[in-house]
């Protein structure tokens, strides 16, 4: 990271300039990003409104760190956990009970706990060539977008954000034990609907 | 403790979010050594594990293509 030298005549403004030219060309995948969590369109909007305003904002902060793109990231993280938690306080989110029904999930195993025969998962592929399938990430975002608002809450802040069962407990204000169980709902729903997804792509 | 395929992939989950004990980690694997049905699963939970790292290699992606592309 000590190669400064290379880049020749450069100008601040200049690159503050591409800089710009490449929150736009980001743009749309923050806000892809910003909607499976907060999912409101408009929620989203402002979000990623209000991050790339931070990122312009400081810019001369960033003073070329590594990784412009992931240090818009991280302020969009910070810009959804605080629109989250305006959700939360405007009571904007369902009740718990209301979701966290078995009967999906029921619906895929047996009496016996064995899986149901249409239900038993099938094998998806290399992960590597998977994940960077465009069509696997379409469906895996109508799949998300399928889920009921609190399971797919609690399965982005965990999978996609990435924070911990205890500070989502925090935020969310439910037992961890609670979270783990909502988090098996969510794999499970969501790994049924991918594999449909997929596998009718895959036969194509 | 014999664990059927929903208890397995309760483990399977919690795995992903916690270390398992002993008990716990000697059951699934036992499950998972018999079952192909759960292998493919813990597989998938593994999968969507990775999507959060994934998008942030794009990102970091698109810095280096800004970096040396122009
Ligand atoms: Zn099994």
């Amino acid at each position: 990271m000590t190669d400064q030298s290379s880049s020749v005549g450069d100008d601040p403004t200049d690159d503050s300039t591409k800089r710009m030219e490449r929150l736009t060309a980001v743009r749309p995948r923050l806000l892809s990003f910003a909607r499976l969590h907060l999912r409101d369109n408009a929620q989203a909007e402002d979000a990623v409104q209000e991050a790339l305003m931070a990122a312009i904002e400081k810019d001369a902060s960033f003073a070329g760190r590594s990784g412009y793109e992931t240090w818009v990231f991280g302020i969009l993280k910070y810009k959804i956990l605080d629109g989250l938690r305006m959700q939360k306080r405007q009571g904007q989110w369902q009740p718990l009970e209301d979701e966290t029904d078995d009967d999906a999930i029921d619906r895929q195993f047996q009496q016996n706990g064995r899986w149901h025969e249409g239900a038993r998962p099938l094998g998806w592929g290399e992960p590597e060539t998977v994940l960077d399938n465009d069509h696997f990430w379409q469906v895996f975002d109508a799949c998300m977008i399928a889920l009921p608002d609190t399971i797919a809450r609690v399965f982005s802040l965990r999978e996609l954000m990435g924070l911990s069962t205890e500070q989502i407990c925090h935020e969310i204000g439910i037992k961890e034990n609670n979270c783990w169980v909502i988090l098996h709902r969510a794999r499970l729903k969501l790994r049924s609907c991918i594999e449909k997804g997929w596998m009718k792509g895959q036969e194509k | 403790m014999i664990v059927m395929c929903k208890e397995a992939t309760r483990l399977m989950s919690l795995k992903q979010d916690r270390l398992l004990t002993l008990k716990e980690r000697i059951s699934l694997r036992v499950h998972l050594m018999m079952c192909d049905a759960c292998r493919h699963c813990d597989d998938q939970f593994g999968l969507l594990h990775k999507i959060g790292d994934k998008i942030e290699e794009d990102l970091d992606e698109e810095t280096r293509t800004h970096r040396h592309g122009q």
